[in-house]
């Protein structure tokens, strides 16, 4: 084991940085993170045990003790729920006579949940080493437990593959992108390289004046100016600079980037390279969630072809100086590692916990480096407003909102998938363009976005009324909103929250418990008030987006469906005690052997 | 018109929010003029002889006991206050709410360091007299509707007189922060 480690350590040039990168390999190499491992490692890179530690402990995909040689991660996000999460649930704790959260007496499989893993659009699906399962029914977990039973490799569980790049040999996977829709920006048809050509030949500001002449906005959902971006990064101090392209998409219900990495990977690294070149970063870093591994390979085979093609690396497209290469930094399980510090912070080997801000990422980032974060669908649109230039750009979209805008859409439709549309539809449009009949609500923007009645069906999807990272999760008419949504989004974010403010990481579980009080018929109209003031608490007091937009499923279905409360609480009485005296005093009588004196 | 009454009790608590009622210093002899107490610790009445208008709780609850007394307050008090840390949230008794009721027995009873070596009959009370262990201990707000929640451990005496003051006169509550405190 030691050797191994050291080797390992060895291979990440003994950087402390590259934690995570030691980490995943230690966990792929020996099952799982053992504490001795972690001391190791330490002694090798020169740290504390426990600096080691706090880093596994952060994350949802590596273990501290065996998960079996075959580790299932079966999704417990909303559309998971909504397409048969229970039913295959108990399929597999029946096939591999298994509890969630164990593994089998033989250490074979490891049972275990996982929050959203990027499939919305094919759901129930899990991960089994590495390998996305979609579309499960209970006789393919059937199947699947036998196959591994059998001693099968992971790879040959299923032989079936999805479309495009999806077969590809060294993606193999039965994932589909399901690409709906294609618009003028990110699927139209591009020729490689066209853009970074036509960089080499400008001058950085200029790159960085006709990408705030798009009026680009971050297509993660927040909507900061890109150019902007770029231009405060440009003039920062440190002359050491770099870009990260945010690939962590881990909203429910988003799986954008997952297709755009899949289908547009070259795109999206040009769209770096030209960000590099504006910005004057010679390194630049795809963070890309764990969920997304079984890209790796492929996506390491795009970067060494764009090397041979001199489209990375040393003197790009022939120009002296131009230098700019990508590597891949995988993270492991954490939803608020989409947040930018939180995910600086985790592309450095730390807790994914957001830092204070100011200074932000654009002065102190990486390393405290200057730094530009942008998200996968920014960085390819961009190497398309490189070639087709601003002005092209601005005359699609809105005023406020220029340009095309890729949504994940899932749920209660009839054809869920990837949809490039221009900014300013209409709820009601995209509900008619894929297929939505007897929708009661629409999720937007995931679950820290809002929840639409049809009232508002009418708003559009533009940074000027519905912003949006992309995720639309369609609730049909016969769905239990509060008990299937709202509870399912809550237990999200109490899992997620890092636990760094305490507002975020109590108020969460309160709330989530109120929640489950009145949907156990426990409530009060006291119950609603208290929700909207505790919600309204949280919001206020927390670092970062996370704690900032967790009781969102909350306050706007509150506000947008207050008559399904109303009809859960009582309204005879404003209190009601769930106390049960019996039941309390039950195990300590039974222990000191006294019959219970109940009265 | 008579002076309101009051009553107050600890539960699961240590009394320190008992103390912190007596630093309100000479103004308790005001708060004779203002109200009259009814059952407390302050005047050692055991048990309600009238019904009172304000009951203050201290503490949480961890045995049948606790439960029994925060009901009678229900029924006796029109308004409930719950004073300090462990009333509101379970304070320092519910650490050991992460642990099983049984383990929690033996440490009181068979392996502290009190009683190690020396409780060699491994008895464990079980008396009907006593009070029955509950399994987790609970914040006063659960078990019965609770009006009012005055923070702290324990809460300052200015937090407590402010609100008894205003409940009695009818003003509004003065809340300066420098009286609300959450430790």
């Amino acid at each position: 084991m030691k050797n191994t480690l050291i080797e390992i350590a060895a291979r990440y040039g003994k950087d402390e940085a590259r934690l995570m990168d030691i980490l995943m390999d230690a966990q792929q190499a020996l099952g799982y993170i053992s504490k001795e491992a972690m001391e190791v490692i330490a002694n090798e890179l020169k740290i504390s045990a426990a600096d080691v530690e706090q880093t596994v402990s952060f994350y949802h995909f590596f273990a501290r003790s065996p998960r079996g040689k075959y580790t299932i991660y079966l999704n417990n996000s909303v559309t998971s729920v909504m397409f048969g999460y229970q039913e295959i649930a108990e399929a597999f704790v029946k096939e591999t006579g298994c509890q969630f959260g164990n593994t089998t007496s033989d250490g074979l499989i490891g049972l275990y949940h996982t929050a959203c893993i990027g499939m919305s659009d094919q759901e129930p699906a899990a991960i089994i080493n590495d390998k996305v399962f979609t579309r499960l029914t209970p006789s393919k977990v059937k199947e699947i437990v036998a196959g591994i039973k059998a001693g099968k490799k992971v790879e040959d569980l299923s032989v079936e593959t999805g479309d495009g790049i999806n077969a590809h040999p060294l993606v193999k996977s039965m994932v589909k992108n399901n690409i709906m829709r294609k618009g003028e920006v990110i699927f139209a048809d591009y020729t490689l390289g066209t853009s970074l050509k036509k960089v080499a030949g400008m001058g950085t500001q200029d790159v960085i004046n006709e990408v705030k002449n798009s009026n680009l906005r971050g297509r993660g959902g927040a909507g900061f100016p890109a150019g902007m971006k770029w231009e405060f990064c440009s003039k920062a101090e440190d002359t050491t600079r770099y870009v990260i392209c945010n690939a962590d998409e881990g909203e429910p219900g988003t799986f954008k980037d997952r297709v755009l990495l899949t289908e547009k990977a070259a795109q999206v690294f040009e769209g770096m390279a030209i960000g590099g070149y504006a910005v004057g970063a010679k390194l630049g870093i795809l963070y890309l969630r764990a969920e997304y591994r079984y890209l790796k390979a492929y996506l390491e085979s795009v970067l060494e072809e764009m090397r041979k093609n001199n489209l990375l690396g040393k003197g790009i497209t022939g120009k002296a100086g131009f230098d700019f290469d990508i590597r891949i930094q995988f993270g492991a399980g954490a939803y608020v590692c989409g947040e930018e510090s939180a995910l600086i912070e985790s592309a450095e080997g730390h807790r994914g916990e957001p830092r204070n801000r100011p200074p932000f990422p654009v002065t102190k980032g990486y390393l405290m480096k200057p730094t530009i974060v942008n998200n996968v669908e920014t960085f390819c649109a961009v190497t398309r407003i490189i070639e087709k230039g601003s002005a092209w750009y601005t005359t699609l979209g809105t005023q406020s909102s220029a340009g095309t805008k890729v949504l994940s859409i899932s749920g209660d439709c009839e054809k869920p998938g990837v949809y490039e549309i221009q900014w300013g539809m209409s709820i009601k449009e995209m509900l008619e363009m894929v297929g939505a009949k007897d929708t009661m609500a629409v999720q937007v923007a995931g679950p820290s976005g809002v929840c639409l009645n049809p009232a508002q069906f009418d708003r559009k999807i533009a940074f000027e009324d519905l912003p949006t990272g992309g995720s639309m999760i369609v609730i049909g008419k016969f769905r239990n909103l509060i008990r299937d949504v709202v509870l399912n989004f809550m237990e999200f974010f109490v899992e997620e929250s890092c636990g760094s403010c305490v507002p975020c990481r109590s108020l969460n579980v309160v709330l989530k418990q109120r929640i489950e009080k009145i949907i156990a018929g426990n409530g009060t109209m006291e119950d609603l008030s208290e929700l909207e003031r505790l919600s309204k608490m949280l919001s206020m007091s927390t670092r970062c987006g996370l704690g900032q937009t967790s009781s969102n499923p909350i306050l706007t279905t509150l506000q947008n469906f207050r008559e399904q409360y109303e009809g859960l609480v009582r309204k005879d009485t404003d209190y009601i005690s769930t106390f049960d005296m019996a039941a309390s005093v039950k195990e300590s009588c039974e222990y000191v052997d006294r019959k219970p004196n109940i009265h | 018109m008579s002076k309101p009454i009051v009553a107050t009790t600890s539960l699961a608590g240590c009394f320190g929010c008992h103390m912190s009622i007596l630093d309100i210093d000479d103004r308790i002899l005001k708060l004779i003029e203002l109200v009259e107490f009814n059952k407390s610790p302050v005047d050692d009445i055991k048990t309600f002889t009238k019904q009172c208008d304000i009951g203050i709780i201290e503490g949480g609850c961890c045995n049948s006991e606790n439960v029994h007394v925060l009901k009678d307050f229900r029924k006796n008090c029109k308004i409930l206050i719950s004073l300090g840390e462990c009333a509101i949230m379970g304070g320092l008794p519910a650490l050991r709410n992460g642990i099983p009721v049984k383990e929690c027995i033996e440490e009181a009873y068979l392996h502290g360091p009190t009683v190690d070596g020396v409780n060699t009959e491994k008895v464990l009370p079980n008396d009907d007299e006593l009070p029955m262990i509950l399994d987790r201990v609970y914040p006063c707000h659960e078990i019965v509707k609770i009006d009012y929640f005055l923070p702290g451990c324990p809460p300052r005496a200015d937090l407590i007189w402010n609100a008894v003051a205003a409940l009695v006169t009818g003003n509004e509550m003065e809340l300066p922060y420098e009286v609300i405190k959450f430790d």
